[in-house]
C-alpha cells in the first residue's frame, strides 16, 4: 500500500480514555458527563488547602483490566506522580499521575483489515497509566474581553492513557488501531469511548522515513492534536504525511534539526495547523505524590483478572468462524458491531439452527434497522428467541422470504412477537393438510395444466400458483409448486 | 477559688465533672485571660468568644441533662491557624488567604467537637508553618510569655504561647520539623509531635506532605495525652493515616518506669550546643536515673545530614502543595485593574521602542496574574522555600538533590531503628539554644535552620517525640527535654514525660505577665 511512495509513514498513538467509574479518581464526586458546570465538585478535587486525595479502587480495577487484555506486564509496584503546570483548570497546580513507574507496560493490540490492506499485525504498546483528568477551559473571545470561565465537573475524573508503539504505517492502520482498541474497551465495558463527549481522546505522533540515495531518513517528529474522530485522524494522518513530504523536499530537516512541533486538525479547513510552540520544553517536575501510597499488585491478582476477562473481540472472530463455521469477513461484522451485537447473533444462530442464515438477517435485516432507527441492540425491540421463530418459518417454508421481511418489519415497528405481527398482518400459517387439499382442488379443475405439466411443461403451473394465492393469501408459493409436483407426479 | 487558668486541664475536667465549675465559668476565665494577655503576646489571630461561649453553654446543658458529653466537655481548645474551620476563616498566617473561609472541618476539628471541646480561637504561626520564629506571620505578631522581647519559636508559636500565658489549657499545633516541640521548649509547656500516620492530616493546609503531623500542647504529659487520645485515630480519608487502635494513653501514664532503657544520643551534645541548655538536659538524664531508668549511650550516625536533607525534602514538598495558591480560585488575587493597565503601558512603550523582542516575551495577562498575585500573596521565606524546592526538582537536578536526599532520609529512619533495638527511647534536647531575640535571625536564615538540628529527624523518619520543660536559663528563658521512641510510641513517651513531671517543677512556673 505503501510501496507507490518515496518514504514510509511511521504513526504513534497517544490515547486518553475516560474510565467509567461511578466516582472521581481521588474523590466521591459523581462521574459524569454533562451536568451544569461546577456541580460535580467537592473541596478535593477543586484543590482547596487541607485536602487528601483517596484512591478509588475501581479506577483502578478498570485500569488493571485493561492492561491485562492489552497484553501489558504489570508491575508489583505502582506509585503516583505530580506532574506541575500552572492553567486556571487544574486547580492544584499539578495533576496526580504515574511518571517512571506505571502500573501497566510492554504489552500489544493485534490489528487486521478484512480488505487486506496490510497484513495482520501486534502494534506495541509502550505503557498505560492512570491520572486524574483537568478541568474544561471555556473561553469566549468574542466579546472582546477575553472572558474565560472554568468547569471543574471534570476534574479529578479517571483517565487511563495507552501509548502505542511507533509502529503503525499508514493512517488506515492507525485508523484500525483506534477501531480495534475502541472494541476492546466497549468489550471490557470500561469506558464508553464517546469521543464527541471527549471520553476517548487521541493524539498522534507522525513523521516520515524518506529513501534518499544516502539512506534512510527521519523527519522531524510532529504530534498533531485536536482530532474528533476516528474519520479526522485518518484525514489528518493522510494531510500531515503529505505536507510533511512538501516540507522535506522543500527543506530538507531531519529529525533532530528543529524542536518536536505540535499541529492541530482543523476539520473545516481539513488541515493542520501550526499551534503556537513553547518557546521552552516544559519542566513538570515530576515526584511521587506523598499524600498517596504506592499501589501493590499481587501476581495473583493479575492472573485472577486475567481469567475474568470473558471473551475478548480477536478470540471472538475465531471462534465464530470456527463454532458457526460463518465467513471471516461477517465475523469480523458481527463482532465490530460490539458485545451485545455478538450475543444476539450466538443467541440466534443456536436457536435457529442455521449460523449463516442468521448472520444474514443480523447484517441485512438488523443491522440496517439499528442505522435507520439509531437504536442500540439494547433498544432493538426483538428478541432474539422471537426473530429466531421469524428464521425458522423461512426455513420450514411456512412463509417466503419478502413475507417474511414484511412481518421483521411490523415486529421492530409494533414491538410485536412473532405470533402477534404474522396475525395482525392477516397471514395464518397455512397447515399441511389444507394446503394438501387446496392443492387437490386445484389440479381437479384444472386438468389442462396437469397434462401441460406431465409433458414437460412446469411454467404452466403458475397460473394454479397465482390462483392459490387469490383464495389463501398464506400460501408458500415455492413450497405450493413443490406440493403441486409432488401431486401431478404420483398421478 | 483559684485562678481557673492556672489549673490542668484533667483537673479543669474533673471539676467539670463534678459540677464545681461548670465550662462557661471557665470558657470566660479564659477568655478574661485572652483579653488582658494577649495584647502583650500575640497567640491569637482570632477568638470568637460570642461562639465559644455558646459551645461552653451548650456543653453545660447536655452535662445538666445528664448526658455524656464527651471526653473533653466543655474544655476550652485553640486550634493553630492552619487547621481548616468550616465556614471560619483559616489563613495559615498568610496574605494569600487572609479571607479564606474553608466550607469544611479538618479530621482533628471533628473529633474536638465530638468530644465537646470548646473552641477558643485560632492561633498564630509562621506563615504556612514555615520557620521556627512565628515572624513570618503576615497577620500578627507573637511574643515570648517570658520575655517579650524574645520569639516565642515556631512555627506554633501561638498555639505555645497560649499554653504558657494561661489563655488555653490545651492547643492543637502542627510539626513538620519541630513547629510544636520547639515553641513547646522555648515557652515552658509540653508539645508532642506524634508519629507519622497517627493523627489525620485531613485539613492541616499542607506545608511538607510527608513531614507534617499534628499534635497536642498543654503544661503536662498528662494534659497531652488527654488531648491526644482525642484527635488520634484512623481516616479512611487520609491514604497515609495509620489503621490502629489509640492507647488509653491516661492510663498507661500512671504504669511506673521501672526498667526503662534511655539512649542518649552522642551526636546531640556536640557543637553548637548551648552551655546551658546541654546542663539542664544532662541534669535531667540523672533524674530519670533516679526514677530507675537505665542510660546508654547510642548514636545516630547520620544526624549531621538531617538538616541538609530536610531542608531538600520540606521545599520541594511545599513548592508542589502551595502551586495551587494561583489566584484563580480562591484566596489573594492581585489587583486586576492595575495589572491589566501596568501590561497595557508596558506594552505601549516596547511597541513605541519598536522592541519586537520585549513584546514577544511580555507576560500575557494570566501569567502576569500568577507572577503577580504570587508575589504579592507570599511573604519572603515562603517564597525562598518554593524557589528552593522548585529548583530541587527541575530536570537536571532532581537526582542530585530530591533523589539523594530520599536515601539520607532512608539512612537516617535506619538509625532510629538500630537505636530502638538496644533502648525504648532516646534523650536529648530540643533546641541547641533557648529563645532567641525577636529579630535577630529574621535576616539569616542559614541561622534559623540550624535551629532545627535536633527536631527534623523525628520528622525525617516519622518517629513521635516529645518536649518537656527540664530547666531555665539564667536570663529566665525556659529550656526543653527531647524524647524520642519508635513508631506508635506515644503511650510511652507520655508516661516517660509525666514521670518526670512527677519528680520536677518546671512546668508549675508562670511567666510574670502582669
Amino acid at each position: 500500500m505503501m510501496s507507490d511512495k518515496p518514504y514510509k509513514i511511521v504513526i504513534g498513538l497517544e490515547t486518553h480514555v475516560q474510565l467509567l467509574t461511578e466516582t472521581k479518581l481521588f474523590c466521591r464526586c459523581q462521574n459524569r458527563f454533562g451536568g451544569s458546570p461546577n456541580t460535580q465538585t467537592c473541596p478535593v478535587c477543586i484543590g482547596l488547602p487541607g485536602t487528601l486525595p483517596v484512591m478509588n479502587r475501581k479506577a483502578f480495577q478498570f485500569s488493571l483490566i485493561t492492561a491485562i487484555a492489552l497484553n501489558c506486564e504489570v508491575p508489583k509496584f505502582t506509585k503516583w506522580d505530580r506532574k506541575s503546570y500552572y492553567y486556571p483548570d487544574l486547580p492544584k497546580g499539578y495533576q496526580i499521575s504515574q511518571y517512571d513507574l506505571p502500573m501497566s507496560q510492554n504489552g500489544w493490540l493485534e490489528i487486521s483489515d478484512p480488505q487486506e490492506n496490510f497484513e495482520p499485525k501486534r502494534v506495541g504498546i509502550i505503557r498505560a497509566h492512570l491520572e486524574e483528568d483537568a478541568g474544561k477551559s471555556m473561553h469566549d473571545e468574542f466579546t472582546g474581553k477575553a472572558d474565560s470561565r472554568i468547569d471543574l465537573n471534570r476534574t479529578g475524573t479517571p483517565l487511563l492513557e495507552i501509548v502505542s508503539c511507533p509502529e503503525m504505517y499508514s493512517s488506515l492502520e492507525a485508523k484500525t488501531y483506534l477501531t480495534e482498541l475502541k472494541l476492546l474497551l466497549t468489550y471490557l465495558e470500561v469506558s464508553d469511548c464517546n469521543m464527541q463527549e471527549g471520553s476517548l481522546r487521541v493524539d498522534a505522533n507522525i513523521n516520515l522515513h524518506v529513501d534518499t540515495p544516502q539512506g534512510r531518513v527521519a523527519t522531524p517528529i510532529v504530534e498533531v492534536k485536536n482530532m474528533n474522530s476516528f474519520r479526522a485522524v485518518e484525514r489528518a494522518l493522510d494531510y500531515e504525511a503529505q505536507r510533511q513530504y512538501s516540507e522535506w523536499q522543500e527543506a530538507g530537516k531531519k529529525l533532530g534539526d528543529v524542536p518536536k512541533q505540535t499541529r492541530g486538525w482543523d476539520d473545516g479547513a481539513q488541515v493542520t495547523r501550526a499551534q503556537r510552540s513553547k518557546e521552552e520544553s516544559s519542566d513538570y517536575r515530576y515526584f511521587p505524590d506523598p499524600d498517596l501510597v504506592p499501589v501493590i499488585v499481587e501476581p495473583e491478582e493479575v492472573e485472577q483478572v486475567r481469567q475474568s476477562l470473558g471473551e475478548l473481540p480477536a478470540v471472538l472472530r475465531k471462534r465464530l468462524q470456527t463454532d458457526y463455521s460463518i465467513k471471516p469477513y461477517d465475523a469480523n461484522v458481527t463482532v465490530n458491531q460490539g458485545p451485545k451485537f455478538a450475543e444476539y447473533f450466538i443467541r440466534l444462530a443456536e436457536t435457529c439452527g442455521d449460523p449463516q442464515q442468521a448472520s444474514n438477517w443480523m447484517q441485512q435485516e438488523v443491522l440496517r434497522t439499528l442505522n435507520e432507527e439509531a437504536w442500540t441492540v439494547d433498544e432493538f425491540p426483538v428478541t432474539s428467541d422471537e426473530l429466531s421463530q421469524l428464521l425458522q418459518a423461512v426455513q420450514k417454508g411456512d412463509i417466503d422470504r419478502s413475507r417474511a421481511r414484511e412481518v421483521f418489519r411490523e415486529m421492530t415497528i409494533q414491538g410485536s412477537t412473532f405470533q402477534q405481527a404474522m396475525q395482525s398482518l392477516g397471514i395464518e400459517q397455512v397447515d399441511q393438510s389444507a394446503l394438501l387439499q387446496l392443492c387437490e382442488l386445484l389440479l381437479d379443475e384444472f386438468p389442462q395444466i396437469v397434462a401441460d405439466v406431465k409433458a414437460g411443461k412446469q411454467q404452466a403451473l403458475g397460473r394454479i400458483i397465482g390462483e392459490a394465492k387469490k383464495r389463501n393469501p398464506n400460501v408458500n408459493p415455492g413450497q405450493f409448486r413443490q406440493l403441486c409436483l409432488d401431486l401431478i407426479e404420483q398421478k | 477559688m483559684a485562678d481557673l487558668t492556672d489549673y490542668t486541664a484533667v483537673k479543669l475536667l474533673s471539676l467539670l465533672q463534678a459540677g464545681e465549675v461548670t465550662s462557661t465559668e471557665l470558657t470566660k476565665a479564659y477568655l478574661d485571660r485572652i483579653e488582658t494577655c494577649d495584647q502583650k503576646i500575640g497567640s491569637f489571630l482570632r477568638a470568637d468568644p460570642e461562639e465559644s461561649l455558646e459551645h461552653a453553654a451548650a456543653m453545660d446543658r447536655r452535662r445538666k441533662a445528664g448526658e455524656a458529653p464527651g471526653p473533653l466537655a466543655g474544655l476550652p481548645v485553640a486550634l493553630k491557624d492552619n487547621l481548616c474551620t468550616r465556614g471560619q476563616t483559616t489563613t495559615c498566617g498568610s496574605r494569600m488567604l487572609k479571607n479564606f473561609k474553608p466550607p469544611y472541618d479538618a479530621t482533628v476539628v471533628e473529633k474536638l467537637r465530638e468530644a465537646g471541646a470548646v473552641p477558643l480561637g485560632k492561633t498564630n504561626l509562621d506563615e504556612f508553618a514555615m520557620g521556627g520564629s512565628t515572624e513570618n506571620s503576615a497577620l500578627g505578631e507573637t511574643r515570648n510569655p517570658w520575655n517579650t522581647n524574645c520569639i516565642p519559636g515556631g512555627s506554633s508559636g501561638g498555639a505555645a504561647t497560649c499554653i504558657a500565658s494561661g489563655m488555653s489549657p490545651l492547643s492543637i499545633g502542627s510539626d513538620t520539623g519541630g513547629s510544636i516541640r520547639q515553641p513547646a521548649a522555648f515557652c515552658g509547656v509540653v508539645g508532642l509531635k506524634p508519629t507519622y500516620g497517627r493523627v489525620s492530616r485531613l485539613g492541616l493546609v499542607a506545608f511538607a506532605s510527608s513531614l507534617d503531623q499534628i499534635g497536642p500542647l498543654a503544661r503536662t504529659a498528662e494534659d497531652a495525652a488527654l488531648l491526644l487520645e482525642v484527635i488520634a485515630g484512623h481516616d479512611a480519608r487520609d491514604s497515609t493515616s495509620l489503621d490502629q487502635t489509640v492507647p488509653r494513653y491516661r492510663s498507661v501514664l500512671q504504669q511506673p518506669l521501672a526498667g526503662l532503657k534511655l539512649g542518649v544520643v552522642e551526636e546531640h551534645f556536640g557543637e553548637g550546643l548551648d552551655a546551658e541548655v546541654e546542663s539542664a538536659v544532662r541534669e535531667s538524664i540523672r533524674v530519670y536515673q533516679e526514677l530507675g531508668a537505665k542510660i546508654t549511650p547510642v548514636s545516630l550516625p547520620h544526624s549531621e545530614y538531617a538538616i541538609a536533607t530536610y531542608y531538600v525534602i520540606a521545599p520541594c514538598e511545599a513548592s508542589s502543595n502551595l502551586a495551587r495558591y494561583d489566584g484563580v480560585h480562591y484566596g489573594y488575587r492581585t489587583d486586576e485593574n492595575v495589572l491589566h493597565a501596568t501590561l497595557k503601558q508596558q506594552r505601549a512603550k516596547l511597541s513605541a521602542a519598536g522592541n519586537e523582542q520585549a513584546l514577544n516575551d511580555l507576560d500575557s495577562p494570566l501569567v502576569r496574574m500568577y507572577r503577580q498575585t504570587r508575589a504579592e500573596g507570599f511573604g519572603a521565606e515562603v517564597k525562598r522555600r518554593i524557589m528552593l524546592g522548585t529548583y530541587a526538582l527541575s530536570a537536571g537536578y532532581y537526582e542530585a538533590y530530591y533523589l539523594k536526599a530520599l536515601k539520607v532520609r532512608r539512612l537516617i529512619r535506619q538509625d532510629y531503628d538500630e537505636a530502638f533495638r538496644d533502648v525504648d527511647l532516646v534523650i536529648g534536647p530540643v533546641t541547641p539554644t533557648p529563645a532567641f531575640p525577636r529579630g535577630s535571625k529574621i535576616d539569616d536564615p542559614l541561622a534559623m535552620y540550624l535551629g532545627d538540628l535536633y527536631t527534623v529527624s523525628a520528622n525525617l523518619a516519622g518517629v513521635p517525640a516529645i518536649s518537656v520543660p527540664c530547666g531555665f536559663s539564667n536570663a529566665g528563658l525556659p529550656i526543653g527535654l527531647q524524647l524520642q521512641g519508635p513508631p506508635l510510641s506515644e503511650d510511652r513517651l507520655l508516661q516517660a514525660a509525666h514521670w518526670f513531671q512527677k519528680e520536677t517543677t518546671w512546668h508549675q512556673r508562670r511567666p510574670a505577665l502582669n
